[in-house]
């Protein structure tokens, strides 16, 4: 039977490494196109009507969707055998959709960068890009990604219907169903911009807000009982904790999204109130780590031997990340646009943008890498996994890119709600005259630096998944 | 037993969690409800007795629009006006309006605006805000956009403009040639104006009153 260490001989562990690499590949595509869009920022006739910035930006944020979904399935096969006791239950099918679900994916991919747009036909929306921010997939890959879905939650909850079914499967198996659930709000047309945009946000907000969140307190209970034998009744315990605080806020904060769509005014008191609250699951996640990290450290360090109880050093590392990054970029950058006074200006900017960036990446990316190092110590049964150079080469610059760009994108936004919106009244003009102040230009040349720093701590990062399991340096 | 603290019980918070999250779900489904009932699209007959709907049905397009500050509510709200031509006609049917709002949302998809574009303030942030784009006072008679298409009026301005995005740049960052044909660009202005008179609770702030034009007008 597959035990913490060894992923060996377990199916269920075996396609998590499919879907991590399958992963890895897409985050790199992510970051390319992302690179494209920032120098077309600063060079607007860099690949003028070849990729535009409309195609450049649909597969950046296409592709971080995506290759999180691929990492978050990943991680799913990839400690459900931990914790349920049993292999995953229909893993020849889950193996079968990985594909079907890769192939989808580079279909869309090259169909948005060859075909790119329609014309203003039902066809377009199926074939080619449904034109929606986040969900751009066309109609025919929506039905592909529920079926892929439908069968991993089955997957999921046949397993812990039948194994042992510990707090972190309860709850993995409530919110997967959730999760795949949300989709179908964003699978039809209609005329009426608000009702799009309305249900829209059920599926952006309510995905990166509520489920996704309620997915990282998950995975971050694994991962902390994995790494440093944190006691699984404290851990399940906080786990429920983080559960009742990320809904509680999380479900109804999907308000301050309907300040300014044509939605009613009482969203304005609902969604300043519950999005405030936000940040309070983050911050008790992160003191949740810590705390626990201490106690495992000092009850190792009573009883004499003074060594660290972190059995795999880069995946906590980025475990960490990932606790201090969800709640500044998630919690602090998210709460400085979330009232409608501040809102008003902000909303549209690239104040957004900033938030974006530093969210999606402390969120959701370092903890999803994190599992990626699990995986290699799993992969290549590694009692205590430890750093190289590239993997502190990989998590500095990625870290230290990603906050360049984002402080870049946070003055940029200054300048924009200063300018364009405060004291030019939102028109074109006004747009312009923003984009062309030199602050937002020196803003955009800093992002564009940032942005080639987080792409070669990436190449390091991807040396590191590769060539780390062999590296003779860790305890095996 | 006895002193063990419901606080630190795991099945008390599994409990807590499960009724936070019913709680709010049935909260957001309730206010869903309300909402949906708001935001529904209006009809031909609301704009003729007056009606004011927050979506506004397509044949607004037979209107003049403005945004004006509504002392009441303490921000700018769209009006409608009386009756202005809409591409020569101002007596559009609800199933002609439609059509064209039809026409242009499905553009809006198929042309992937929201990937440069903001609408309702949502999307990508290349390019400028559409939300009131209809009321932008550069395409107003008078403004630039007019004489630099050789256009005389705002919607075929517009459309030329959206037809031949290139050919007319205003900066250095230029919108690409979307292949976008005369009858999507005039459902697509279609779709625009209908746009300018959803209700956004006064989002965009002071819109174009800082270019001497007086709210859009």
């Amino acid at each position: 039977m597959a035990n913490k260490f060894t992923g060996i001989g377990s199916e269920s562990k075996q396609l998590a490494t499919w879907y991590f690499t399958f992963a890895a590949i897409i985050f790199g595509a992510q970051l390319l196109f992302g690179l494209v869009a920032a120098i077309q920022y600063v060079m607007p006739g860099f690949l003028f009507e070849v990729v535009d910035f409309n195609v450049a930006r649909m597969i950046h944020i296409n592709a971080l969707v995506v290759w999180m979904v691929f990492a978050m399935f990943g991680s799913v096969y990839y400690l459900l055998p931990d914790e349920t006791g049993i292999e995953t239950i229909g893993i020849k099918i889950g193996k079968l959709l990985f594909w079907i679900f890769a192939a989808a994916i580079v279909v869309v991919v090259l169909v948005y960068l060859l075909v790119q747009v329609g014309p203003a036909t039902e066809t377009t929306i199926w074939f080619i890009n449904e034109g929606r921010e986040y969900i751009e997939a066309p109609r025919w890959a929506d039905w592909g990604i529920v079926v892929v879905a439908l069968g991993f939650v089955a997957n999921l909850w046949l397993t812990g219907m039948s194994g042992k079914r510990s707090g972190i499967v309860t709850v993995l198996m409530a919110d997967m169903i959730a999760f795949a659930g949300l989709y179908l709000a964003g699978m039809f047309f209609t005329d009426n911009i608000v009702m799009d945009q309305y249900w829209w946000w059920w599926v952006i907000h309510l995905w990166v807000e509520a489920t996704w969140e309620v997915f990282v307190g998950a995975i971050a209970a694994y991962g902390l009982i994995t790494m440093i034998g944190a006691s699984r009744k404290v851990v399940e315990m906080w786990l429920w904790i983080e559960v009742a605080m990320l809904f509680g806020s999380g479900i109804l904060g999907i308000g301050h999204h309907y300040f300014w769509i044509g939605t009613p005014e009482y969203w304005w008191e609902i969604g300043a109130l519950f999005s405030a609250l936000e940040p309070l699951p983050l911050v008790a996640m992160f003191i949740h780590v810590m705390y626990d990290w201490g106690k495992q450290q000092g009850k190792q360090n009573a009883s004499g031997e003074v060594v660290s109880v972190i059995n795999n050093k880069p995946a906590f590392l980025w475990f960490w990340m990932n606790a201090f990054g969800n709640f500044l970029g998630a919690g602090i950058w998210g709460f400085f646009h979330t009232l409608p006074q501040v809102n008003l200006y902000t909303h549209g900017t690239q104040f957004t943008s900033a938030h974006g960036h530093l969210a999606f990446f402390g969120a959701y990316a370092t903890i999803l890498i994190g599992m990626m190092y699990i995986a290699v110590q799993g992969k290549n049964g590694i009692k205590v996994l430890k750093h190289t150079k590239s993997s502190i080469w990989a998590v500095s610059m990625i870290v230290g890119g990603v906050m360049g760009m984002t402080i870049a994108l946070t003055i940029a936004g200054y300048v924009q709600v200063l300018v364009s919106r405060a004291q030019m009244g939102a028109t074109w003009a006004g747009y312009f005259d923003g984009q062309q102040g030199v602050w937002f230009a020196q803003a955009m040349d800093w992002r564009l630096l940032m942005g080639v720093i987080t792409f070669l701590g990436f190449i390091f990062l991807v040396k590191d998944l590769l060539s780390t399991g062999k590296n003779p340096v860790h305890e095996r | 037993m006895a002193n063990k603290s419901v606080w630190s019980d795991n099945r008390f918070w599994q409990r807590s969690a499960a009724w936070v999250t019913g709680f709010a779900s049935v909260l957001l489904i309730w206010l869903t409800f309300d909402t949906m009932g708001q935001i529904a699209i209006g009809t031909d007959a609301d704009l003729q007795s007056g009606v004011t709907k927050r979506v506004p049905g397509p044949t607004v397009i037979n209107y003049k629009i403005s945004y004006e500050m509504s002392t009441k509510r303490g921000h700018e709200v769209p009006v409608i006006g009386e009756k202005e031509k809409f591409f020569g006609r101002d007596d559009y049917s609800e199933e002609e309006a439609g059509a064209l709002l039809h026409l242009g949302k499905l553009g809006s998809q198929a042309k992937n605006c929201m990937n440069c574009h903001t609408l309702l303030g949502n999307g990508a942030y290349y390019a400028p805000d559409l939300t009131k784009a209809w009321l932008d006072p550069a395409w107003q008679d008078g403004g630039t956009m007019q004489a630099m298409t050789g256009k005389s009026t705002k919607e075929e301005a517009m459309a030329e403009f959206l037809q031949h995005p290139s050919t007319y740049p205003t900066h250095s960052r230029m919108m690409p040639n979307l292949g976008i044909t005369a009858q999507e660009a005039k459902g697509l202005v279609a779709f625009l104006k209908h746009m300018s008179s959803i209700d956004t609770n006064g989002f965009p702030r002071n819109f174009g009153r800082m270019q001497g034009a007086v709210n859009g007008k």
